[in-house]
């Protein structure tokens, strides 16, 4: 197809409009000049700063500790969800549960902090790291739980049936032969979780407490007090650890799919 | 020389010996789905050893029931027993019996190897014996170089072989096969056929075979139940089925058959005294000699299969019984036979079928003929149901 001249400059347009301001941050944390708007010339004295600004650093170990329990949890939970509601095509008040699930998605994230910071209060919990990863956990779990049940809809039951049928009890079937074939899912889902929870300020600072500032946290106050390069610094850290694992999916999919056609092939010539 | 097939098959009806104990048992066994009733209370007994197929259109309880022997589906009522043994409540996982899906389900992130080996390992037998019994069943499956393969590196011919042999491995009492043979095309299906059956043998296992394909069940069955909406119809060698059908839907089910709505007119026949029953059918009258309950005046349908109708363009010299005079309509050529549709005078077609004997005919029948179809005493069928 031949592309137009229009084509071209919408295109263009769109992505412009994607990554200008990403590529401007990414730019500007090299700056050698304290000044954010203004270009002093290349340096990664940031980048030597930014390591060396301890209050940033726990910051960012905070999240990553975060985004990890709270990501393996809500895995945990979501997969099981998905099972049930897959799995047990009938059972009472199944429309209400499977609605409760969606709804986190929906719900406006200041409502959701909120009724975790009252439902806090009210039971007296002391907010700190704990509960930010139960709050995290609470509406990641969800997000887990539309991936792994996209992935159980086209599940062949019948290969779960065989397992039992060869004397395999439900619980190793489970493990040796449901959970292997929907990991990929599972592994999406545990992804997803965790960069939400990476991301998420709004909830956290709901929730959080005393010594558990998460990145975004920091970031935010950080940026109140006016925007240094060392910002800049660690967002282009997470943009390009974000970039890495969008890239190595990429190349697992591809990879996956090659192999598929290659089977096909083989099946194709040994039918004899 | 003709090729040697082994030792020539044994007469086989333990169904005959009222001493002989059934192997597996149905007893009123009722499933309900919410409103919905898949078998509806039904006793059949199987014995060991049999090749024993449930026929079937789809929805008819038949996987349902097949279902409920491997233990995935629970009878609303009934027991099922095995060895004379109650098994409601056992899991599938504790069951003795194997099943081979339609799907074939084999575990698509393991080897051919592994699959076959996946039962045994539940039964924690020593290494070197599942290796000795993997290597076994793909020597009988004649797929031992493709133990180390994928199943979606595998031809559809070679996964069913694979299905096989992983649901063989545990040597099972019975083994369940639901419609095993669906996914393959014709030829490697009649192939297939004769494949399992000389494995069945050869191992002396009793085969469940759940099936849409009345050819398949006739050619591999020992017995055959047919069903209908949760009921059976007949349970019946293959022969029996297809020569005395018990009702309109056996017969219609099991090949091709020319059925004619009728009144009794006469009869010298009861139950356990065959006579002649004659049938008015319209404006054609037809005689049977047949042990059959009906007496006079009572609607039954009279069955003849196309093969056994005689097709000639001359009047059948002497008798007048049993001979309708009509005009070809149509007929199919399929090679071995070929089938004519004749018409008569009140609008019926009956088909008659002639084997193709000879490849030059001298007058052939064909389009616009009138024709004589005759048939003797003992081709049809006096159907009261």
């Amino acid at each position: 197809m031949r592309s137009s001249r229009f084509d071209a400059t919408v295109l263009t347009l769109g992505f412009a409009f994607l990554y200008i301001p990403i590529i401007i941050l990414v730019v500007y944390s090299f700056n050698a000049s304290k000044l954010v708007t203004v270009w002093g010339g290349f340096s990664l004295q940031w980048y030597k700063t930014m390591w060396s600004n301890q209050g940033l650093m726990d910051a960012a170990w905070v999240t990553a500790r975060v985004g990890v329990i709270s990501a393996t949890i809500g895995t945990v939970l979501g997969t099981l969800a998905a099972l049930s509601l897959v799995r047990f095509a009938r059972f009472p008040g199944r429309m209400l549960f499977s609605g409760m699930i969606y709804a986190p998605l929906v719900m406006p994230e200041v409502i959701t902090g909120l009724s975790m910071l009252l439902l806090f209060v009210a039971v007296g919990i002391d907010r700190g790291f704990w509960t930010v990863i139960i709050a995290h956990t609470t509406f990641t779990m969800c997000y887990v739980a539309i991936v792994v049940q996209s992935r159980l809809l086209t599940f062949d039951q019948s290969l779960e049936e065989a397992a039992l049928d060869l004397g395999c009890p439900p619980v190793k079937t489970f493990f040796k032969i449901t959970l292997p074939l929907i990991l990929p899912a599972v592994i999406a889902g545990w992804m997803l979780a965790f960069t939400l929870s990476l991301d998420d300020l709004v909830i956290a600072s709901f929730t959080t407490g005393p010594g558990a500032t998460t990145l975004p946290i920091k970031i935010y106050s950080q940026v109140r007090l006016g925007v240094t390069p060392e910002i800049n610094a660690i967002c282009t850290i997470l943009i390009g650890l974000v970039t890495i694992g969008v890239i190595i999916t990429s190349i697992t999919t591809k990879q996956a799919e090659m192999r598929r056609i290659r089977d096909e092939h083989v099946a194709a010539r040994g039918t004899t | 020389m003709a090729k040697s097939l082994g030792p020539v098959k044994r007469k086989f009806s333990p169904w005959t010996d009222p001493s002989a104990v059934p192997f597996i048992r149905f007893e009123n066994i009722t499933k309900r789905f919410g409103t919905f009733t898949a078998v509806d209370n039904l006793t059949l007994d199987i014995y060991e050893r049999e090749f024993f197929s449930l026929l079937g259109p789809s929805g008819c309880g038949k996987t349902t029931l097949m279902r409920m022997l491997a233990g995935f589906e629970e009878p609303t009522e009934g027991r099922i027993l095995l060895q004379g043994k109650d098994i409601s409540g056992v899991p599938p996982y504790r069951r003795p019996t194997n099943m081979m899906f339609q799907s074939y389900a084999l575990f698509p992130h393991m080897t051919v190897e592994k699959n076959i080996a996946f039962g045994l390992e539940q039964d924690s037998l020593p290494k070197g014996e599942i290796a000795t019994r993997v290597e076994e069943m793909l020597k009988l499956v004649k797929l031992e170089q493709f133990a180390k393969r994928k199943p979606n590196q595998l031809s559809g011919g070679q996964r069913q072989r694979v299905a096989l042999a992983r649901s063989l491995a545990k040597r099972p009492k019975v083994l369940l096969l639901d419609e095993p043979l669906g996914a393959l095309d014709k030829k490697l299906r009649e192939e297939t056929q004769f494949e399992l059956m000389d494995l069945q043998t050869k191992l002396g296992l009793t085969f469940l075979i759940v099936t849409h394909d009345q050819e398949e069940a006739m050619t591999v069955s020992d017995r055959i139940a047919v069903m209908d909406k949760g009921l059976i119809m007949q349970v019946a060698t293959p022969a029996e089925i297809y020569e005395a059908p018990n009702s309109r839907y056996v017969a219609d089910f099991i090949g091709d058959i020319n059925i004619l709505e009728g009144t009794v007119a006469s009869t010298d026949s009861a139950l356990g005294a065959p006579g002649r029953v004659r049938i008015d059918c319209g404006d054609i009258a037809v005689s049977v000699e047949q042990e059959c309950p009906a007496v006079a005046g009572d609607k039954v349908a009279f069955a003849v299969r196309p093969e056994k109708v005689r097709i000639s363009p001359d009047q059948p010299a002497g008798t007048s019984v049993n001979a309708v005079y009509g005009e070809v309509w149509d007929i199919g050529y399929l090679g071995d036979f070929s089938v004519f549709l004749v018409k008569l005078a009140d609008g019926r077609v009956v088909r008659a079928a002639q084997a193709n004997v000879s490849r030059l005919v001298d007058r052939p029948i064909t389009f616009g003929d009138m024709v004589w179809l005759t048939w003797p005493l003992d081709a049809g069928l006096v159907l009261t149901r």
